[in-house]
Parts: structure tokens; sequence; C-alpha cells
């Protein structure tokens, strides 16, 4: 459904994005991760028509987003990371208008449609101008629904959410996500490990890592990292730990009694950890798996890359 | 054609909830009855009343170069400084038809304006009509063509606004832009003294000529029709061509 080729955009001098290339699959989630000016939205802004590339191509939907702009702009719904809004009109208004310029059939329908799907039903007559900011996110969410797109284009969906509404919008985004391709943009590492299928790690315009949100984990995480607490001193647990098979490294920590443990990727070796410690009779206190995050994997990715830039 | 009706009636609707374009109607108004109450005051003290329909006419021009700008200020510039350009954009829509449906609206809400004017020519044809004759009151030729002009030339007036409004992201620099660009189209007739070519060209480019010239005076003259017509098609072709030139820096 995205079909990205080779992307670049300049301002000026400053390069957004450079050589970017991936693509999207039908009924995909993928998600665009990186830092705040890693270029997401830039090749969002691209993707949706609002500017054109500077280099490469991209199809959406199977339209080339310069040749056939509007036929684009047609298939997507575009929730912008600013969520820019009319604060004069309501919210009924705001919908019939960009309903209208969308040519949605059945305006009224779908404009009652859409806001029992983003749940605005109490406020659909307020003022845009006098919601919430979580509130008119769902209102630029509704927007994006209007049409029925095949494609969702969705740039920091859940930024100054709260709790409450985060988990609501990002539940949304699953169910939408069953039927349309989602493309959604986010430097929260946990929403893109929740909720895609996919993930793009991007920096400094480019892509860094492309793949699951597990198996990104795995294979940069490369080993399990298992925490291991007694009651007993750091030096007989490392012991009793030392010998059992997968392990690779038994470091104590900073706390007695402590012990991290570093196993060979791919292998669980959980049951025989818990088995030794209790075998050598030692109290087991806590046991916990702290595998590498994402975060990490995410700031390891963006740290190499800076290394590499600096040296090169 | 349809997306720029959209586009028309959102704006034209939102001028009656925008404190701006009840400012302009008010003052535009007020200032408009003043000028016609004194007129009439006078004229009965010295028991002599013009039968002229465009009284307020003369006024009326002047206020339009400060309530045009004011109108289109906020038109395309706000879109800008609010980043709400950025769904019009998005949305299946050309550029042209944003900003021909931004001016068509801005249109549609000075012809209220203008219609409202229209009490004055009607008062003051009842006033110098001869009761139970056919003859005085005033002559509506002049009156009507008096008025297609001043449409012709608020259309004009308008699309530059617009022009300039998609020139920025701030709507008091496009309106004191816009208030320049008219102003000097307006006096540019002055530097258009004397003979030669230049001088004519000069002074056919001024924006108030073709106006006073002849349509003021009830002659129609189609160089002067297509004169505001060329100049309105080439500021919202000019503006369109901005809007496409932000997509691509």
């Amino acid at each position: 459904m995205i079909e990205v080729e080779g992307l670049s955009k300049y301002y000026g001098a400053h390069m957004a994005v450079r050589d970017l290339t991936f693509h999207a699959n039908r009924g995909e989630i993928l998600g665009f991760l990186g830092p705040n000016g890693a270029g997401k939205t830039t090749t969002m802004r691209i993707l949706t028509g609002y500017m054109p590339p500077s280099a490469g191509s991209a199809r959406v939907a199977g339209f080339d987003v310069v040749e056939q702009s509007l036929d684009v702009r047609r298939r997507v719904g575009y929730l912008p990371e600013t969520v820019p809004l009319y604060p004069e009109m309501s919210v009924v208004e705001y919908l019939t208008f960009m309903g209208s310029l969308r040519r949605v059939v059945d305006l009224d329908v779908r404009v009652d449609e859409v806001i029992d799907t983003v749940r605005l039903r109490e406020r659909a007559e307020s003022y845009i101008g006098n919601l919430s900011k979580g509130l008119r996110q769902r209102v630029g969410l509704a927007q994006a629904l209007l049409h029925s797109p095949e494609v969702l284009i969705l740039d920091e969906p859940t930024i100054g959410l709260d709790p409450a509404q985060i988990i609501e919008v990002r539940k949304l985004i699953q169910e939408l996500g069953k039927e349309r391709t989602i493309l959604l943009s986010t430097h929260i590492l946990s929403e893109a490990q929740q909720v895609c299928d996919r993930v793009l790690i991007i920096n400094r315009g480019q892509i860094v890592a492309e793949d699951t949100p597990e198996k990104l984990q795995a294979q940069l995480a490369g080993a399990d990292h298992l925490l291991v607490s007694a009651m007993a001193d750091s030096t007989e647990l490392t012991a009793a730990l030392r010998d059992v098979p997968g392990v690779t490294s038994v470091k104590p920590t900073s706390r007695e009694g402590q012990v991290e443990l570093t196993s060979s990727p791919g292998q669980d070796i959980r049951p025989a950890v818990a088995k030794a410690v209790v075998d050598a009779g030692l109290g087991l206190l806590e046991f916990r798996s702290v595998g590498i995050s994402l975060e990490e994997i995410f700031l390891q990715l963006t740290q190499e890359e800076r290394q590499l830039t600096s040296k090169g | 054609m349809r997306n720029v009706t959209t586009i028309a009636s959102r704006e034209f609707r939102r001028f009656f909830v925008s404190p701006e374009a009840y400012a302009v109607a008010a003052v535009f108004l007020l200032i408009l009855g003043g000028i016609f109450f004194l007129n009439v005051y006078y004229g009965l003290q010295t028991g002599q009343v013009e039968p002229d329909g465009r009284t307020v006419l003369n006024p009326l021009v002047t206020i339009l170069l400060f309530a045009t700008p004011a109108i289109t200020m906020r038109l395309l510039a706000d879109e800008q400084r609010m980043g709400t350009i950025e769904l019009l954009l998005t949305a299946p829509i050309r550029d042209w038809e944003l900003v021909v449906g931004k001016w068509l609206g801005a249109m549609g809400f000075m012809l209220l304006l203008l219609g409202v004017t229209w009490v004055y020519p009607i008062i003051m044809n009842g006033m110098t009509q001869v009761v139970g004759q056919e003859t005085g009151g005033i002559d509506q030729g002049v009156l009507v063509s008096a008025y297609l002009g001043l449409i012709l030339m608020t259309g004009a007036l308008l699309a530059i606004g617009v022009f300039v409004s998609s020139l920025f992201r701030s709507p008091v620099a496009a309106f004191f832009v816009t208030l320049g660009v008219l102003l000097g189209m307006w006096i540019l007739g002055g530097f258009g003294s004397g003979g030669g070519t230049g001088a004519e060209v000069i002074r056919y480019l001024s924006l108030v000529n073709h106006y006073y010239d002849n349509m003021y005076r009830g002659v129609l003259v189609v160089s002067d029709m297509l004169f505001y017509v060329s100049l309105t098609t080439l500021a919202l072709f000019l503006g369109s061509q901005i809007i496409e030139a932000r997509r691509w820096r």
C-alpha cells in the first residue's frame, strides 16, 4: 500500500530525509520511530501529498505522490502532528466541512459514525476552541477517518494525551489497523512495541533498523538478561549459577545477594536457573527478566549512527 | 467547482462569527450612514438635495480601500499560521480551488455589504421624486453602472488581498502590505501625467481611474471592465502559484 523508493528531501542545504526505502503492506501497522527531527514528519508530509520529495519516489495505494497527488490524497487519511483545527467551528461543522471537501457520500451519516468511533458524542456541538487537547486529537482523528481511507498516516497520534486517553487511542488504532494500512510515527518506544506490527527506526533521515518489535529486540539484544536475588551473598549465588547450561556470564550487581545473568540468545534459561538456586539451598527472593528494551536498542542505534557520522 | 463553493461557503459563514468582519461592517455602514445624513441634512437646509444616487459612492470607494485588506488579511495567512493549511493541501483539492474559494467567500461578504448601501440610493430616489409624477428621482442607469464598476473593483481589491495573504503567516503583515499595494496602485495615476507611452501605461495601471473616468459616470467601457477582471484573475493566479510554491520549499 505504501512503497517508498530512495526518498530524499532537502530544506535548502539541510537534508531532512536521505534515501529512504521502505514499504507497508495492506492491513499492516507500521511504526515510524525516531528522535525528534529524524525526518518522520517530513516523510509523512511527502506521503500525504503536502510536499513533493527532492529525489526518489513514493507510491501510496498504487498512485504516485507527485504525479497522481489528488488520487493519493483521496485515499489517505492524515492526522498531522499539531492537529490543525478551526477553533471557531463546532465539531460537527468542522467534520462536515472536511467531509464535503473529500466528497464523502451520505456525509451526515458518516459524520455521525466517526463521532461515535472517536467517542465525541457529548461534545459534538462544542466549539473546537473549547475542547481539551485530548479531545482535539480525537477530532483530528475523526477527520482522518471520515472518508474511510485505505491508508492512514498518523503523526504522533498520542502526543499530549493523558495516560487513559493514550490507551484509548492506541486501542482505536489497533482496531482500525485490522482493515487498513497505518503508518504512525512516535518517539515513544513502548507505544511502537504495543501497537505496531513492524517498526522502522529512523535517525537523521535514514532507516537504521527495520523489523517486528519482537525480532528487533531479540536481534539487537543478542541475549537475555536475568536478574536474580537470593538470601545469600553474591559470591555464593555466583558459584551456584555459573554452571547452569546456557548461562554465558554471571555478574554481581551493586546490591548484595543479587546477580545479573546473561544467556545465549534464543534459549530460555529461567527454569534451570530457578532450579539451581533452590537446589543450592539458597532462598530465592526475586527473579526478573530484564531483556534489553526497545529503548536501549533505540539509544544504541541512534548513538552508533551519531558516532559513525561524526567519524565520517 | 464544488470544492470552490465548499471553501467559499465556509469562508462566507465564518465572517459571521469573526470580530473583524463585524468591525469592518459596522464601521463601513456607520461612516456611510453619517456621510449620507450630513449630505441630506445640509442639502435640506439649503433646500437643494442633489438627485444623485451616488452620494455615498465616493466615500465608499475610499472605505473599501481599507475594508478589503481587513477582510482578506486572514484568509490564507491564518491558515498558514495555524497550520490548518496542511489539512487543506492534503485534501483532494487543487491549489487554485482553495485560492478562488477564499476569494469568492470574501466577495460574497462584500457583496452583502455593498447590497446594504443600496438603501441610500433608494431613499434618495424617494426624496427627489416628484410626487405623483414619473419625473425626478435619480438616474438609475448611472447608478447601476456605478455599482457594477464598484463590484468589479471590489473583486480586484479582494483578489489582491488574497494574493498578499498567501505570502504571509501574519494577518497584520498581510493587511499592511495589501493596503500598501492598493494605495500604491491608487496614486499611480498621479505619476502618469504628461504624454508618452510610459505615462499612458502607468495611467492604465491605476486602480481607480478605470472606475471614476467611465463607469462612475454611467459609461460602461469594455476595456475598463476587462481591466478589473484581468487584475482579479492575475492576482488569484499569482496567489495559487504562491500556494503551490509553498509545497516545494
